[in-house]
């Protein structure tokens, strides 16, 4: 039987041996691998990418206190993203559930319309969840748009969710009775994350300070944006990245707001409003920063 | 020689439900190409969308063109240069006349074309224009868009391949098999071609997947689910339908949340007892041959228990605060944004319901009908709204009326669904449609074309067939009063509802909908006396007399007002109508056409009614005008279109 972080290495080597840069989690707090920097920002412009990565990422709404045998408030996803997506990426990712011994003659596969979006990000694609046997084990995405731009080359995404895929490979009825690895279970490693990021999440979060984080975030993020100058010879030097840090920070926020019944459903367009619209600026203004970066590169050459 | 002809084009997998659609605009695509053949087959599973074709000449038939040359009279170099552009002598131009002269003439013979070369031309672009809801690109942004990536083309025309490109795929002779149980590369010829698919996990007919599942549900005992059904058989290219069961335990929670899972997230069919009770098994579709392990039912059998968990979480949660104390909650529920929270429109929809002549009970309906918005399984089953709230108003001791109420009030959902089961129901699911649909109108949230966000034609359809089929003898004018643009939207559904659901004539709709449309139980009265006096040898020829009536009072520009003075009328046709008129006023037509009808039409035969008499015309408009005004109270009768 495969421990969990066995399923970890086997995907990531499986995905390395196709060309794949094995990245850690990024390390500011996100609610998918999607938000991450290497594929938000990468997904963007013309230059071929291929990357695969663990994500932890935060649901603050759907923690039930660790007694729910099935959602957490921090899932792990792995995340790869393929782009351009290759002809063969549907066989690819059938190769990855051989990989992880899952014998796809004795079991029953369907892929299901599911198409993504993300309104904070001003992203989506056309896609399916790939049910096994009944469950969603990936979501599988071909990006169409991000940060509001059509993409140059149309990346494939592909989301795992590991603890489901462990689950069912352990024949658990319960994500906490997962072996992690011998000797430790899901829920010797994760079940105090879970139990006190709800007591948080749900009960003691500070609305107001919350609130003024999000409004510090969200300016500290404008502030640079509106500093960028696309004309500057210096501009490559120009911290876009941090300033994406600050739009991950709003998203998270909102997320814990919206789990402390903080925020009316009219006030939610409104938020989310407010985060799209510096992660736009933010994917606007870095294929500006990268196209002229590539254009002087050339010029070097 | 005539050809067969056979295009697969191989995607990975396309929404079941936009296939059948597909489908249809292939073939439409397939017929405007104009290339003759004798009969067309379409099939599909979720990669692939194949359209077969008999009888294709090889060739288009020859035909002639005719280049018009110089005149006859023209100059012989003239002539000659034409014959020379043509490429023959100037003795091969044959000649011809038409109106202006004689003329001289190329007949120019075009051999017709390969119908390979038409279709290797036409292919692509009949592919492309296959049309989807939606839409995407992979090989890049300026790439061509199709419903999900095309990874292989097969296109044959007899034994030839017909050679075309479409992004980066050329058109060829192999085939897929099934993803797992197939092989990926196939080659198929026009007769081999179902048998090879077939060998490899694959087949072709949507019917006959259809049969493979079926004859397999009803041994099964699964509840009938023509539309489940449906979405299976182009989900699959191999079914094979397998039975689970789940723990008794779980049918303490209520049916509707059980079957909602079941269907709605597992897409599995629901299974009877033999007293046609839910059991506590399913029937799942696998797109896979066998399960000699039992992979495929454990693997089902425990996510559904899953799922089920996950129902019963929600179910014990939300039991710990009752719906009665979580109406103030609804102040943070927006209805929507210019239109306020759900607190606001129950309180609305409560005072409603007591206009409607709703009783407390329907008033208490009313004020718990949105509670069920605020509960944690509706905000993961949001398709059971109404139905949860209803179930937890029924456990938390509410009235029957109240909790069917409740239960019922998003009814009816679509034309062919049944309105809620009692009185109650009826008024506060009138009470919840009557007021989106007012308040949406009184800030401009009007539906144009297909735009319908607020499904606004559903509510106003479910208005009409609520107050026609539950007998509200109600004005329904005065509940949308004051506002126009609402009143022609209800009046349009009215014409819909009668015209469309109940199969009136559309002349009897508008005959009987001029006279009035405020009261639809009396509407509907009315309608069925017209349908009823229709079958009156005497009642078109009357009507083709109102519409006369009807005619010679505009030309007249007959006012209406005066009396008949009856010294004034001549012995005769008009006096015997006058004397027919008031023998039978104030009684039903159905009781006096017969005698009616004969009077009118030897009034028109004998009597002039723009007599020269400036009083006796007035007089004898007078006459017609009362006569039309009697017998329109049930319809304005020169609508009705007639053949006289």
């Amino acid at each position: 039987m495969l421990s969990f972080q066995d399923i970890v290495f086997k995907l990531k080597q499986y995905w390395a041996e196709r060309g794949c840069i094995i990245q850690e989690p990024y390390d500011v707090e996100v609610g998918a691998g999607t938000m991450c920097p290497e594929t938000f920002l990468r997904v963007l412009g013309p230059q071929p990418y291929r990357v695969a990565y663990v994500q932890p990422s935060r649901r603050p709404a759907d923690g039930r206190y660790g007694d729910n045998p099935n959602r957490l408030f921090k899932h792990s996803q792995l995340q790869v993203i393929l782009k351009p997506s290759p002809e063969d990426v549907i066989e690819q990712y059938l190769g990855s559930l051989e990989a992880i011994g899952i014998d796809l003659r004795q079991h029953d596969l369907k892929f299901e319309e599911d198409n993504w979006e993300s309104p904070t990000l001003g992203a989506w694609g056309i896609g399916w969840q790939v049910m096994l046997d009944g469950l969603e084990i990936t979501q599988f995405t071909y990006f169409q748009q991000c940060g509001g731009i059509d993409l140059d080359l149309v990346p494939a995404e592909l989301t795992y969710g590991l603890e489901r895929i462990a689950a069912f490979l352990q024949v658990r009825d319960s994500v906490y009775d997962i072996e992690w690895t011998k000797g430790f279970s899901y829920r010797d490693v994760r079940y105090l994350d879970e139990l006190q990021y709800s007591v948080y999440n749900f009960e003691m979060a500070d609305i107001a300070t919350l609130w003024k984080l999000f409004e510090l975030h969200e300016g500290e993020a404008t502030r640079l944006l509106q500093a960028y100058d696309p004309k500057s010879p210096e501009k490559k030097r120009f911290p876009l990245l941090p300033a994406y840090d600050q739009v991950l920070k709003c998203s998270n926020i909102f997320n814990t707001l919206d789990s402390r019944g903080a925020i009316s459903v009219t006030e939610r367009v409104g938020v989310i409003q407010r985060v799209r619209k510096i992660a736009v600026g933010v994917a606007q203004t870095w294929l500006n920063q990268q196209q002229e970066a590539l254009v002087a590169e050339e010029v070097a050459r | 020689m005539s050809l067969p002809f056979l295009l697969e084009v191989g995607t990975e997998e396309i929404p079941d439900w936009m296939i059948p659609g597909a489908l249809e605009s292939l073939h439409l695509l397939f017929e405007k190409a104009e290339i003759p053949h004798e009969t067309v087959r379409l099939d599909a599973t979720p990669r692939r969308l194949v359209l077969r074709a008999e009888g294709l000449p090889e060739r288009q038939a020859d035909r002639e063109e005719r280049i018009l040359g110089p005149a006859k009279s023209a100059p012989a170099q003239a002539v000659a240069g034409f014959a020379r552009k043509q490429g023959v002598k100037p003795e091969d131009l044959a000649t011809e006349s038409n109106s202006k002269g004689e003329y001289y003439v190329f007949v120019k013979k075009v051999a017709g074309r390969a119908t390979k070369d038409i279709l290797a031309e036409s292919l692509a672009g009949m592919v492309l224009q296959i049309y989807f809801p939606k839409s995407m690109y992979w090989t890049g942004k300026s790439g061509p868009r199709f419903i999900r990536p095309i990874r292989w083309i097969v296109a044959l025309l007899g034994d030839e391949i017909v050679p075309f490109e479409l992004a980066g795929v050329r058109s060829g002779a192999l085939s897929a098999g099934h993803r797992r149980l197939g092989s990926p590369e196939i080659a198929v010829t026009i007769e081999d071609y179902d048998q090879r698919l077939r060998d490899h996990y694959v087949i072709l007919s949507a019917e006959e997947r259809r049969q493979r599942i079926s004859k397999d549900l009803s041994t099964m005992r699964a509840k009938a689910d023509p539309a489940l059904l449906e979405t299976l058989v182009y989900i699959t290219e191999y079914p094979t339908p397998i039975c689970g069961s789940f723990d008794p335990q779980y049918l303490e929670l209520p049916e509707e949340v059980l079957v909602t899972v079941m269907r709605h997230h597992q897409k599995y069919f629901s299974v009877e007892d033999a007293q046609g009770k839910l059991a506590p098994k399913f029937v799942a579709v696998m797109n896979i041959d066998s399960d000699p392990e039992g992979f495929v039912r454990n693997g089902n059998e425990r996510v559904l228990r899953a799922r089920f968990n996950d129902a019963r979480f929600f179910w014990e949660t939300d039991q710990k605060k009752k719906l009665a104390d979580r109406v103030q909650d609804l102040a943070h529920v927006t209805f929507q944004a210019k239109l306020g929270s759900y607190l606001e429109k129950t309180e609305r929809m409560m005072a409603l319901a007591k206009d409607l002549g709703g009783d407390t009970r329907a008033v208490r309906a009313a004020e718990l009908s949105k509670c069920d918005l605020t509960t944690e399984l509706v905000k993961e089953f949001t398709e059971l709204q109404g139905v949860v709230g209803g179930l937890y108003a029924r456990v938390q001791g509410e009235a029957e009326p109240v909790w069917q109420a409740i239960y019922d009030h998003y009814k009816p959902e679509s034309m062919e669904d049944s309105i809620p089961r009692n009185r109650t129901g009826q008024i506060v699911a009138l009470a919840d449609k009557l007021d989106t649909l007012r308040g949406c109108f009184r800030v401009g949230l009007i539906p144009t074309g297909s735009r319908d966000p607020f499904a606004l034609r559903r509510a106003a359809q479910g208005v009409v067939k609520i107050m026609v089929e539950g007998k509200f003898d109600l004005p329904l004018a005065d509940l949308i009063a004051g506002d126009e643009a609402l009143q022609s939207f209800v009046e349009e559904r009215v014409r819909f509802y009668f015209k469309d659901a109940c199969g009136f004539k559309y002349d009897e709709v508008n005959a009987a909908m001029a006279a009035g449309w405020s009261n639809l139980v009396d509407l509907e009265a009315r309608l069925k006396r017209i349908q009823d006096l229709r079958s009156s040898p005497d009642f078109e020829p009357l009507a083709a007399s109102f519409k006369r009536i009807r005619n010679i009072l505009e030309q007249a520009k007959f006012t209406g007002e005066g009396s008949i003075d009856e010294s004034l009328l001549e012995t005769g046709p008009e006096r015997d109508l006058y004397d027919e008129y008031r023998r039978i006023a104030g009684q039903p037509i159905e009781a006096v056409i017969s005698q009616l009808r004969p009077k009118v039409d030897l009034f028109f035969d004998k009597v002039l009614v723009n007599a020269p008499d400036a009083l006796i015309r007035r007089n004898r408009l007078t006459l017609l005008n009362t006569l039309l005004k009697e017998f329109s109270t049930i319809a304005d009768f020169s609508q009705i279109v007639t053949n006289f």
